[in-house]
């Protein structure tokens, strides 16, 4: 049982690393508390891999200190952390049986026999593997593979966290469900810390209750699936995080105007103090954006319309500007000019990529 | 030129990898290969390419046979899952190896390698090394290597399985477009059901083996022929329950009972499978007391097994009938796709709504009905 | 299965054909021709029908002695080179440097025996073992060592023994080192979270994945030693006595020696289907392992 808190970590590959540029990971503080569901999310070369390695004892960092509750486990190994790690292809030992696979961690750690018996059984029961536990494991499907390097951190009763690397890219999507609710259901019954890396969006938000958004080696944004949807504290959290990502598009503001090109956009709240010489951007996710007859809301210019099965997409312009808009059942449009109804609620404003909070005042602010 | 397999199987060492598959595929068209890992998409793209010969049946090209033809002398550029680019080579000389080797001249060549860097958007990029590019730059990379040479067909083997999601997205939007613009015939390979919709053109659904359907791709995603297509081209996967319908009730797995509705009213007696997607499941917290009166509508109890929420959207997994089934069995799960955020505690009694217009109705041997035809949207 | 996709392929591997029925069939035919006459020289020559055959298994008779005891003393060769090589070669890859501008002077350093001609090993062992001038025979002696490897047959096999690991243990290593890098990390990685001992990692993951390549590397060690010859005629001549007589050696003293062509061409037969067999039996274990792998581990 163990929380792990970040000490102002930071981590460069260089011996000699003079500026922010020649860290891989900068400056992180944050806690895992015992018993979450993280995910670490951003794209190749974020950092993100370089954090699991940090968390896991096989890279120790440039600054900062990891502690496991109050235990400094900066410059301990792996094997003296309680931790356990699925990668992103399975690894099983292939001359084993599954009994023996799942087996393997107690036998090193001299549990007796009965003990370690029982052990398997009932994490095997758990992962759903008890018909399979006298196959050999390198005999068996992606999937039940992953299952079982789960299973030999699940059999240690020392595992404080399990860290996922990708753990399903080599899994086919069907399957993917299947494991994915597996985790989850593990998750929920064993009171574990698990930290989830990858680039997939979706296994992030649906597997962690809190995300940590990575981007060039540091941390832009930590927060609830819903906040990450929500309330994006920078543009690439919007763009990042949603599939299509947040709409971007450069503004300026006027009071609770907002204007693209000639296009004015009514705005929910009011942006008195935006610094001068940073980028203005408004965002507003395609979910909160709604095709409409033409006259109505904001005038766009329809380029395509995208069928993704459960819902059509609408990729239009604004005043010149690309954008992704829902398209509701049963509209019909003349042409390819349209309107859009945005929810003033759900537009935000950026000043440099990042969140500008505004004020729900009813004052015409003067910009 | 048009690509015909007609009866083509292959068997390798008493495995059968493809069994008698007939495919016509014209000019100009883009074509999904859909199916799980060893479905045979790999199989049947060597096939095409003439890399090796299907053990009986045949491959027609124009309606010339050219089966046993050797691929050296077939019109054919593949792109793979893995970045394969020259290391030592830069982008430019990447692009422009084809072409070397059929001797063109230097005008040409400039001019086709431009083209393709153009439309790949790797004009930047051209005196780099494909190793200082990015996954996606790399990718891009061997899809304009295959484009420039104007090969009649370009086969693209889950090209782009290895590229993060972002990137993903980024290039699976463009492809449709490069491709148009292009002309050649395009066989596509993907695991992921999202991207053949996206990819739009036409689907070849593959399981073990089999063409379970080959049709354009909205077609074959809303009017499935049989269980097996419905079941390859569903992500979340499909709900698949079993019924037996006798007179005006029918009788589930789980031993509940519903009335005869929608499509389940016409049909003769008899075992029948109903197919449900994610996105069609509503679902009703049991102690909420509106009601839905639309006709017809199907109730089934369930208790949640686990929640998903991805911010806007929630997935529901539930389990149906009495609590001593509530394992992972896949004939008791269901997953539903709602939208909004839905946070509901494990082991919450639910009521699960299917509107009967939404069910794709599947015969005991597995071939839809065809009276949910025009109905699920 | 494959079909030949075009007929033509039969002409490009005619030449082999060719090649390999004057170099190996032709030759063989000759033996198989020798191996059922007697000669008493001038050409010519009686039917003898199986007769060398049966006296040569037998080892009563002065031919089937002669012949047991080579063979028992190449088995006995083969046994002691390959309990040494391999285990010393898996040691010396498992130490071996990993990364860095160590690895290609390593890989130059154990790439060097193997690249001289085996008459000369033969020779710089002679030299280098010599009692009167060689640096280790006349150092062990100064150390109080009795050494003559041409009067004691104990260190005349001892001598042969060292030099065939100096020289071919780098082929056993190098095999096993490119068994090992194609370990990926997260095996390492897994089993020290797993917390596996080192022996633990040896048997589990190193040993397993290094099958393949150390069944091959006994197969090559087996097959050279049992048919060696260069080196020991070179350092020993098969002294002293019949101490290293191996069945090469015996077979060249029999066929130029004694010109004994029937007798050295049954020999020879013999000599071929035992290593035929053992190859036999190499090749289906080979396989067989290779059949227990799953057929892809990645989807693709």
């Amino acid at each position: 049982m163990a929380s792990i808190t970040l000490d102002g970590l930071a981590h460069a590959y260089r011996p000699d690393p003079r500026g922010p540029q020649d860290y891989a990971l900068k400056e992180i503080n944050h806690v895992w508390r015992q018993g979450g569901a993280y995910a670490l999310l951003g794209p190749s070369g974020c950092g993100k891999t370089t954090l699991l390695n940090i968390i896991s004892g096989l890279v120790v960092p440039t600054r900062g200190k990891i502690l496991f509750d109050d235990r400094d486990v900066t410059h301990l190994p792996t094997e003296a952390r309680n931790i356990a790690q699925v990668f992103q292809f399975p690894v099983v030992y292939d001359t084993m049986t599954v009994r023996e696979n799942l087996a393997f961690p107690l036998k090193n750690r001299r549990m007796p026999r009965e003990e370690i018996a029982r052990r398997v059984e009932e994490i095997a029961s758990r992962l759903d593997m008890s018909a399979v536990l006298d196959r050999k494991a390198a005999n068996l499907t992606a999937d039940a593979k992953q299952k079982i390097s789960l299973g030999r951190g699940l059999v240690r009763e020392d595992v404080a966290a399990i860290l996922f690397d990708e753990p399903l890219t080599v899994i086919d999507p069907h399957l993917k469900w299947q494991l994915r609710s597996t985790l989850k259901e593990l998750h929920r019954t064993l009171d574990l810390t698990m930290i989830y890396v990858t680039h997939d969006q979706t296994e992030a938000l649906t597997f962690a209750d809190t995300v940590v958004v990575m981007h060039d080696g540091g941390v832009v944004q930590t927060g609830t699936p819903e906040e990450l949807f929500e309330r994006p504290a920078h543009t690439f959290v919007g763009h990042f995080i949603g599939s299509p990502g947040m709409n971007v598009l450069p503004a300026r503001v006027e009071g609770r105007r907002a204007l693209i090109g000639d296009v004015a956009i009514e705005l929910a709240r009011a942006y008195p103090a935006l610094p001068a010489g940073e980028t203005i951007e408004l965002g507003v996710r395609p979910e909160f954006a709604t095709l409409a007859p033409a006259g109505t809301g904001v005038p766009v210019a329809v380029k395509r319309i995208d069928d993704i099965g459960r819902a059509r997409i609408a990729r239009v312009e604004i005043a010149g500007q690309p954008a992704a808009a829902m398209v509701p059942e049963g509209l019909a449009l003349n042409g390819d000019e349209a309107g859009l109804r945005l929810d003033p609620r759900q537009i935000h404003i950026y000043a440099g990529g990042v969140l500008v909070p505004g004020e729900a005042t009813n004052r015409e602010g003067a910009s | 030129m048009t690509l015909e397999l007609v009866n083509v199987s292959r068997t390798v060492n008493a495995a059968s990898h493809l069994r008698d598959i007939s495919l016509r595929l014209e000019n100009g068209s883009l074509n999904v290969l859909l199916g799980a890992t060893l479905a045979g998409k790999t199989s049947l793209m060597r096939l095409m390419a003439g890399l090796d010969a299907p053990t009986t049946g045949r491959v027609l090209v124009d309606g010339r046979d050219v089966t046993g033809l050797s691929v050296k002398k077939r019109s054919v550029a593949m792109v793979y899952q893995q970045f394969i680019n020259y290391p030592a080579l830069t982008v430019y000389e990447n692009i422009a190896s084809p072409l070397r080797l059929q001797r063109l001249p230097r005008a040409e060549i400039e001019a086709r390698v431009n083209e393709a860097a153009r439309l790949l958007k790797l004009t930047p990029y051209l005196e780099r090394t494909p190793l200082a590019l990015s996954g996606g730059q790399q990718q891009r990379t061997a899809i304009a290597r295959a484009l420039v040479k104007r090969a009649d067909l370009v086969l693209l083997d889950e090209p782009l399985a290895n590229l993060d999601y972002k990137l993903r997205e980024e290039l699976r939007e463009e492809l449709p477009r490069i491709f148009a613009s292009t002309g050649a015939v395009f066989v596509y390979a993907t695991t992921e059901p999202t991207e053949a919709l996206l990819l739009g053109g036409n689907t070849a659904s593959l399981m073990e083996g089999r063409l379970t359907q080959f049709g354009p791709t909205a077609q074959v995603y809303r009017h499935p022929a049989d269980l097996a297509t419905a079941q390859v081209f569903s992500d979340p996967p499909l709900n698949a329950l079993r019924v037996v319908k006798s007179g005006g009730t029918v009788l589930l797995e789980s031993g509940a009972v519903v009335p005869a509705t929608g499509a389940l009213a016409t049909v003769p007696d008899g075992t029948y499978t109903v197919g449900v997607r994610a996105h069609h499941l509503e679902v009703e917290t049991v102690a909420r007391a509106e009601r839905d009166h639309r006709p017809g509508i199907i109730r089934l109890g369930a208790r949640v097994a686990v929640t998903e929420v991805t911010g806007s959207e929630s997935f529901l997994h539930m389990d149906m009938g009495t609590a001593d089934t509530g394992s992972a069995d896949a004939g008791h799960r269901l997953t539903a796709l709602l939208p909004g955020v839905h946070r509901l505690e494990p082991g919450a009694p639910v009521e699960v709504l299917i509107d009967p217009r939404h069910i794709l109705l599947f015969d005991a041997a597995g071939n839809n009905t065809g009276t949910a035809l025009g109905a699920a949207a | 299965m494959d079909k030949p996709l075009n007929n033509r392929a039969w002409w490009l591997v005619a030449p082999v054909f060719l090649i390999v029925a004057f170099s190996a069939i032709v030759p063989i035919m000759t033996v198989v021709n020798y191996s059922v006459q007697d000669t008493f020289g001038n050409n010519q020559f009686f039917w003898n029908g199986l007769g060398w055959f049966q006296e040569l298994l037998d080892p009563s008779t002065e031919l089937g002695g002669r012949f047991f005891d080579a063979l028992w003393r190449n088995l006995m060769f083969s046994a002691i080179i390959l309990a040494i090589e391999v285990p010393l070669g898996i040691l010396v890859a498992l130490s071996m440097p990993r990364e860095g501008w160590k690895v290609a002077a390593t890989l130059v350093v154990m790439a060097l025996p193997l690249l001289i001609p085996w008459n000369v090993v033969g020779t710089i062992w002679q030299v280098f073992a010599r009692a009167d001038i060689g640096l280790a025979g006349w150092g062990l002696n100064a150390l109080g060592i009795p050494y003559n490897f041409t009067g004691d047959p104990l260190a005349a096999w001892i001598t042969i023994v060292v030099m065939d690991v100096w020289h071919w243990t780098s082929l056993v290593a190098l095999l096993c080192y490119a068994g090992l890098k194609s370990i990926p990390d997260a095996y390492y990685q897994a089993a020290r979270i797993d917390g596996a001992s080192r022996w633990a990692i040896f048997t589990t993951i190193q040993l397993p994945k290094m099958n393949r390549v150390l069944l091959i590397a006994v197969l090559l060690r087996f097959m050279d030693s049992f048919m060696i010859y260069t080196e020991p005629f070179v350092l020993t001549g098969g002294g002293p006595g019949n101490a290293t007589t191996f069945l090469s050696i015996d077979l060249v003293k029999l066929a130029l020696g004694q010109f004994d062509l029937g007798k050295a061409a049954a020999m020879s037969l013999v000599y071929n289907l035992i290593v035929l067999a053992v190859c036999w039996v190499f090749y289906t274990v080979m396989t067989h392992a290779g059949s227990e792998r799953p057929q892809r581990e990645i989807a693709g």
